[in-house]
């Protein structure tokens, strides 16, 4: 059966019993892993899901609400799943939050897929792998090449239904000295536009410019930041800033209409972008559409699912996930880019207009201190320089830094925005966000090499 | 449930296999959150399949399927993928030998976690949050039960033939308080609840109604309480945070694919060289780790790893003094090592790999009373909040919810957002004082992430309240 299939057949042995939502997918994810500069690890996978969420009446407004999932798209299976899914919500106590289903509306109309992608052989990964090893020759490369594709198929009893397809790919890896590492990255919807060779050199450039790398203190210094390291700022921001859950509880330290972050920055998420990855509609069924959380430096929106609209009084922005019950609502399209066209600069132009300062490429094992304050703890990885008078003098070790993301990008702190932008690991997995490089003017990095 | 592993694994030895294994594993999950009187969430999941492994010269595939009428399919597919790695090879592996074995194993428990009602589970974690928030001050009243049931049915080429039940389940809870400009929160038993392998007896052992009330009174006492100076002093460590500090900072380093290189580009590498095993001193002579996965109860054991290789005590550090590492077949015989058997996978379609077992500090002879009573200057630290290494395992920094300073022997003042830091070897090189007995506790980790694809391992780690001499505390941004 397609996931649509699975959809209506679930939809149909739930009846009239309750009001019902089910999402399916099916996918072939692969994934080549490299160390020591050859293939260690290699892995494919056929199948995919069936997630159930049913709400059984109890009350004008409360619902007795469970959810489930399983791997079994047999009749058995999904008998089980259906059968095990209402008899778990007609123990559990009345659901007060109820949102209810989301009605029929269209989803975007975005096709962000490619056949030759999801169909990627074994060997076309291997012709990656191999293509990022070579470009840096008598240096130990590891990493991954993957490919995923599939479709997922969405239907609630309420009557909305949607559909979509879409795939990734990405290369992603470091290469190593013997003391020294560089990291490059690149994801796209096709395997075809990845170059690996490119992504290799990138790394084997970064891993060669580092060696004999210099201790310096700790302290504060302005940071040219690699998109790796904005997109892990931007993932924290999401999680534990725009989530209007975690606004709801007084966790958040967002504060809507107010000039929290630098003029120079725009956020945004846009699953309809023709960049973006994904499809466009939620776990919710409800459909995606762009939504700036912060114009020009104010933060003008929360990322809702449907629980949370309920409550603060608004509609959904449709950034439920499968565990939105629990953690709230998460943009995956995220955007982050000057509010002003004007004010982009080349990411060399970032270095030499830093008189004193480290160039960071990638953070490492980022943890957060206090969600209000966005305090987060982390390292630098793959990849530390000294820049002095605006040139790169070299490589310094890794430095542990215990910084507000929120501070890092508050008013009269982003001194520059690369023009240009692209999909960054966030530490958190790829095609996650799409952002630039930034020049700040302070970060505050705790301990070095030494502690 | 054999039939679909031992045709995956006759799939992929009609496709050119030297060596073929093949796990099906049927699994399920049950988990429910309250927040604040109301059941926040109820899902259960189920997952079932077989994931072969094929290794052609010194080249592996992996391929796993939901459907296991494709199991044949499956091993061919793990043999064509083991060829494609074959394209970008590396150096000539034979596996280390493990006995052979046919068997089963089940995990002692004594009540069925899926067996015990929705509706008791779920009274008792909303009379907690009820409870918790009916201290004034309190804005978010959490608790939680997670179980899970897993069945394997290991064929391997050579002649395995293992199943295996596992029983787990944990939980807890949380009171969070909410200032100004900061939030403030108090777990218990400990960050993200204990987890254990076992039945519902676990869950009853917690005690979470009587232990409510206090833990909302601290969190909203720490709105109040004074700041963690930033300083250099004695810290001591209760055991759940102790437990977290030996996961990141011994058992991930110990972990023989990361010293290898195997995980240099994600989870990272290890400090620890192999020239060095046997020689190196990782800490004082207080520190004695072992790996056990045969400790009753603790969340790391079971009885065969996923390569069929029985579960085993090993030393990992004797005195201070370095000597074992974590292992499975193929990293073992790279190495020269005797094979650990410590390697697993999460659910049916993801590759065993080297994971922790229960990974902990054999128990001293101190108490917490005595190592207060001995530090004249100091801050006792409990509960993890955040969590953070470089990639090589050296370089640390620990938030705890809850701190106390230590002045002539006896606690003093609660203290808020604590934090430490440290280098690996130097500050297990300070532990001068270890407490056993009743203090020592297999602290549950359900949640350990590695791999690419991401997969999560359970792992064990017993610990005691420990003191450790001259540590940086109070860092912040």
């Amino acid at each position: 059966m397609t996931p649509a299939e699975l959809c209506q057949q679930v939809l149909a042995l739930v009846g009239d019993r309750a009001e019902a939502q089910v999402t399916a997918q099916r996918g072939r994810p692969a994934l080549t892993r490299f160390a020591n500069s050859f293939i260690h690890q290699n892995v494919g996978e056929a199948g995919g899901s069936v997630h159930l969420k049913v709400a059984l009446p109890d009350s004008a407004s409360g619902r007795r609400v469970a959810a489930a999932s399983t791997t079994r798209a047999d009749a058995d299976g999904l008998t089980a799943l259906v059968e095990g899914t209402l008899a778990a919500a007609a123990l559990r106590p009345v659901d007060p939050d109820w949102p209810g289903l989301a009605p029929p509306a269209p989803v975007p109309d975005v096709d962000h897929y490619d056949a030759a992608t999801e169909d990627a052989t074994p060997d076309e990964r291997a012709r990656r792998v191999r293509a990022f090893v070579d470009a840096g020759p008598g240096l130990r490369a590891a990493g991954y090449c993957d490919t995923d594709g599939g479709t997922v198929a969405f239907a609630n009893s309420a009557g909305q239904r949607a559909e979509g397809r879409s795939t990734r790919a990405t290369i992603d890896g470091i290469h190593q000295t013997a003391d020294s590492a560089g990291s490059g990255h690149a994801t796209a919807a096709r395997l075809a536009d990845l170059d690996a060779a490119g992504v290799g050199a990138t790394a084997a450039d970064r891993a060669l410019r580092s060696q004999a790398a210099a201790d310096i203190e700790p302290g504060e210094y302005e940071v040219v930041l690699e998109p790796e390291c904005v997109a892990t700022i931007l993932i924290f921001l999401a999680f534990y800033g725009f989530n209007a859950k975690q606004v709801i509880e007084g966790q958040s330290g967002i504060r809507l209409g107010e000039a929290q972050f630098d003029p120079a920055v725009s956020i945004w998420d846009d699953a309809t972008a023709p960049e973006a990855l994904g499809v466009a509609f939620d776990a919710d069924g409800t459909p995606k559409r762009r939504l700036d959380l912060v114009r020009a430096g104010v933060a003008t929106a929360l990322a809702h699912d449907r629980r949370t609209a309920k409550k603060m009084g608004t509609e959904s922005t449709g950034h439920a996930v499968p565990e939105s019950d629990a953690f709230g609502a998460i943009p995956s399209n995220l955007f982050l880019g000057p509010a002003d066209a004007s004010f982009g600069a080349g990411t060399a132009d970032l270095i030499t207009s830093t008189g004193r300062g480290l160039l960071v490429t990638t953070f490492n094992y980022c943890r957060i201190l206090d969600p209000k304050t966005q305090v987060v703890t982390g390292l630098t990885r793959n990849g530390t320089f000294l820049i002095e008078d605006g040139k790169v003098r070299g490589g310094v070790k890794n430095l542990r830094f215990t910084q507000s993301f929120l501070d890092a990008l508050g008013p009269g702190n982003v001194l520059g925005i690369s023009r240009e932008a692209r999909f960054a690991d966030s530490e958190f997995g790829p095609g996650l966000v799409h952002c630039p490089a930034l020049r700040l003017g302070t970060w505050r990095f705790t301990g070095g090499a030494r502690g | 449930m054999f039939d679909p592993a031992a045709a995956a694994v006759e799939g992929a030895l009609a496709a050119g296999a030297e060596y073929a294994d093949a796990r099906v594993v049927v699994s399920r999950r049950q988990s429910l959150e309250a927040l604040n009187e109301t059941i926040e969430s109820l899902d259960q999941s189920e997952s079932a399949g077989v994931g072969v492994r094929a290794l052609i010269g010194s080249s592996w595939g992996f391929f796993a399927t939901a459907e296991a009428e494709d199991a044949g399919r499956a091993g061919e597919a793990a043999a064509a993928i083991a060829r494609a790695s074959a394209s970008v090879p590396g150096p000539p592996l034979t596996l280390a030998d493990v006995p052979v074995r046919e068997d089963s194993y089940e995990t002692p428990h004594v009540e069925d976690p899926f067996a015990v009602s929705l509706t008791e589970k779920a009274d008792l974690l909303v009379g907690v949050t009820k409870t918790m928030g009916a201290v004034d001050g309190v804005a978010l009243a959490r608790a939680s039960l997670t179980a899970w049931d897993t069945r394997k049915w290991f064929v391997s080429s050579q002649g395995h033939r293992i199943s295996q039940h596992l029983v787990e389940c944990g939980g807890g809870m949380d009171a969070t308080a909410v200032g100004e400009a900061e939030t403030q929160r108090r777990s218990y038993p400990q960050a993200f609840g204990q987890f254990e392998s076992g039945g519902y007896e676990v869950i009853r052992r917690f005690d979470l109604p009587g232990n409510a009330e206090r833990v909302a009174d601290e969190a909203v006492a720490l709105l109040s309480a004074p700041e963690c100076p930033e300083a250099t002093t004695d810290l001591v460590l209760e055991s759940s945070q102790l437990a977290l500090q030996i996961h990141e900072s011994v058992g991930h380093a110990i972990e023989l694919d990361r010293i290898l290189g195997w995980e240099a580009a994600f989870a990272g590498t290890s400090f620890l060289e192999l020239p060095r095993l046997g020689s190196l001193t990782y800490g004082s002579a207080l520190m004695n780790i072992t790996a056990d996965a045969t400790l009753p109860g603790a969340l790391g054991s079971f009885g065969y790893d996923d390569e069929g290789t029985p579960a085993q005590r090993v030393d990992i550090v004797k005195e201070g003094r370095w000597v074992g590492v974590l292992s499975g077949r193929d990293s073992a015989a790279v190495a020269g090592l005797p094979p650990g058997g410590m390697v697993r996978g999460d659910g049916y379609n993801r590759l065993p790999m080297v994971r922790m077992t229960n990974v902990g500090l054999v128990p001293g002879e101190s108490s917490l009373d005595e190592i207060i009573g001995a530090t004249d200057d100091g801050i006792l630290m409990a509960t993890n909040r955040s969590w953070s290494i470089d990639d090589k395992r050296l370089n640390f920094q620990f938030g705890c919810e809850v701190a106390w300073e230590i002045r002539g022997g006896r606690l003093g003042r609660m203290l808020k957002n604590p934090t430490y830091t440290g280098i690996t070897p130097q500050f297990w090189a300070t532990m001068d004082m270890l407490a056993g007995g009743s203090e020592w506790i297999h602290w549950g980790v359900p949640n350990c992430g590695k791999g690419q694809p991401m997969q999560t391992a359970h792992t064990g780690h017993p610990a005691a309240p420990a003191r450790f001499r001259g540590v940086r505390v109070g860092v912040r941004g």
